[in-house]
């Protein structure tokens, strides 16, 4: 088995990866490896055809395969190196991280420092608890839409789609256009989780029902799938009555929620937040594992691509100053929230600096202040027209604030009125 | 006084745009937009809806590639350019950038490759 090493390991060739590279090696670092899995770099965003992408980052709209071309291109022409085809089996606690190709079957890096930037799946059918019976004609919506935009085929033709996550939305569009009738979203919340101008242009504009607060309450069909039961549901979740429908459909997709795909870490290697599915990090995305950064949707889910190449340039920078020996931080401070956030990323601070922490609330809210305390004293304060649980939120913290006052920071949401 | 809200689809932001309008049609009002962009869709979108398409079309050399129109195409017109995608095949090495169909249907919009992958 062939052993080297390597400065920097990169796990995972997708946005977060890609971007990771691109900016450690602009911090200097030449000696990367990206290793992934896939037969080509991009991640998910090859598969993901429509435009939305990179408005924020690029200043137009581009469409996934152009969203990550934009930073193969940049890998490619500074010489960073990749692997595809190669997964990495586990990475421990002294940074050997442990892969296997086609190419050449197992091998083992040693690593400087370590990336990982593995992305996030989606919920599957196990994790929701449909009853009835297993007929073929299930799948996740990403699933049909690597059937639909990379294979080239169609899973069916009468689509049902539970949750209104982005990607079922955007399915919906898809596969209306080629051809087949989406007779309803179905959403078990009082509202979407997906994004208002996706409602707009992908049910909206062909005239595809979405039921709130709805469904399935059992799946029909022996061999292949025929239809579902629908329900309608009260605030709790429960099913009320008077709500009920028959839907008849030959497939089913699933559209309900994102999880990291955390496994590399999850063994024990580095330290997990319960909410989020990823890692506990710090200012910089470094694990509790020393030298091991998490960065993009394996960390947790970003509502947009963008904000994943903005959170993995900051784990490439640190990592290399990492993997150079650069002087560390040697604070620690904790950042606490309050009962209407759901979660903060980073979880910690260990070095005085200017620092954005992301953090995403409970409930919807309107006209509610955003309060930062370090130490017990305010130091920022902020009015927001809306907060929505789909929307990942900022505070910036500046490195006077964490220099001016000792103590753990605390988010709190304040509703109006309050 | 005709009064019409939209949801603008310009940016992941999704702001609501209140139009009022006219009995003749004409736009005496555009509010809830957070930017100029969203006043150039909500005038389009009175007027004249269009909408970027994206979807696939078949390589010669077998691959299926990402294609997207390179402006708004008239809403009405998006089945009917599917349609003719259908039957198109793009040339062999077709590579990101290249142009597929120019002007679809006459819509003024070229059709062009949006990424290199495919199986
Ligand atoms: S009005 Fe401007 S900010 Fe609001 S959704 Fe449209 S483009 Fe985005």
């Amino acid at each position: 088995m062939r052993r080297f090493e390597c400065r920097l390991v990169i796990v995972g060739g997708g946005p977060a990866g890609m971007s990771a590279a691109v900016a450690a090696y602009e911090a200097g670092e030449r000696d990367i490896l990206i290793l992934e899995r896939e037969h080509t770099l991009g991640g998910i965003l090859t598969q993901c055809i429509h435009n939305g992408f990179g408005l924020h980052r690029f200043g137009e709209e581009l469409t996934g395969p152009e969203y990550a071309y934009r930073y193969e291109k940049s890998v490619k022409e500074l010489g960073i190196k990749y692997y595809t085809d190669c997964t990495v089996t586990g990475i421990s606690s002294d940074r050997t991280v442990s892969a296997v190709s086609a190419e050449e079957g197992m091998f083992k890096i040693q690593a400087g420092a370590v990336i990982v930037a593995t992305g996030c799946r989606e919920r599957p059918r196990g994790a929701l608890n449909i009853p009835g019976t297993r007929p073929s004609g299930v799948y996740t919506a990403g699933t049909a839409q690597k059937f639909v935009n990379i294979k080239g085929y169609m899973p069916g033709k009468e689509i049902v789609i539970l949750g209104s996550g982005d990607i079922g939305l955007i399915m919906a569009r898809r596969m209306t256009l080629e051809g087949a009738t989406v007779r309803a979203v179905l959403e078990i919340m009082p509202y979407s989780s997906g994004l208002a101008r996706n409602i707009e242009q992908c049910l909206n504009d062909y005239g595809i029902p979405l039921y709130l607060s709805h469904t399935v309450s059992e799946i029909h069909g022996k061999e292949r799938i025929e239809g579902v039961s629908v329900v309608r549901v009260d605030e709790n979740r429960r099913p009320v009555p008077g709500g009920e429908m028959y839907i008849p459909c030959d497939t089913l997709l699933l559209s309900c929620g994102l999880i990291p795909e955390n496994e590399l870490a999850s063994g024990g290697l580095a330290m997990c937040d319960v909410t989020t599915g990823g890692c506990i990090v710090d200012q910089d995305r470094e694990s509790s594992a020393e030298g091991i950064f998490f960065c993009g949707n394996v960390l947790h889910v970003h509502d947009l691509v963008d904000y994943v190449s903005e959170e993995a340039a900051i784990a490439g920078r640190a990592a290399a100053a990492f993997a150079r020996g650069d002087k560390r931080g040697d604070v620690n401070i904790s950042v606490h929230f309050d009962k209407n956030i759901r979660y903060c990323v980073p979880q910690k601070i260990t070095s005085l600096k200017d620092t954005d922490i992301y953090f995403r609330v409970k409930d919807v809210h309107r006209g509610a202040t955003v309060c930062v305390n370090v130490g017990g004293r305010v130091v920022s304060e902020q009015k927001k027209i809306r907060l929505a649980p789909g929307e990942m939120e900022t505070v910036h913290i500046t490195e006077r604030m964490l220099a001016e006052n000792t103590g753990d920071i605390t988010v709190s949401v304040i509703p109006s009125g309050v | 006084m005709k009064k019409r809200k939209l949801i603008c689809i310009v940016c992941p932001r999704g702001c609501e745009i209140d139009v009022t309008m006219s009995d003749h049609g004409e736009i005496t009002g555009i509010e809830g937009n957070s930017c100029k962009r969203g006043e150039t869709y909500a005038r389009a979108e009175c007027t004249h809806p269009v909408r970027i398409l994206t979807t696939t079309v078949r390589c010669e050399d077998g691959r299926l590639l990402p294609v997207r129109s390179s402006c708004g195409i008239p809403k009405e017109r998006l089945f009917d350019c599917m349609e003719e995608l259908r039957s198109v095949t793009a040339a062999a090495g077709a590579m990101i950038g290249d142009t597929v169909v120019r002007n679809i249907l006459g819509t003024g919009a070229d059709i062009v490759v949006s990424g290199n992958a495919g199986a």
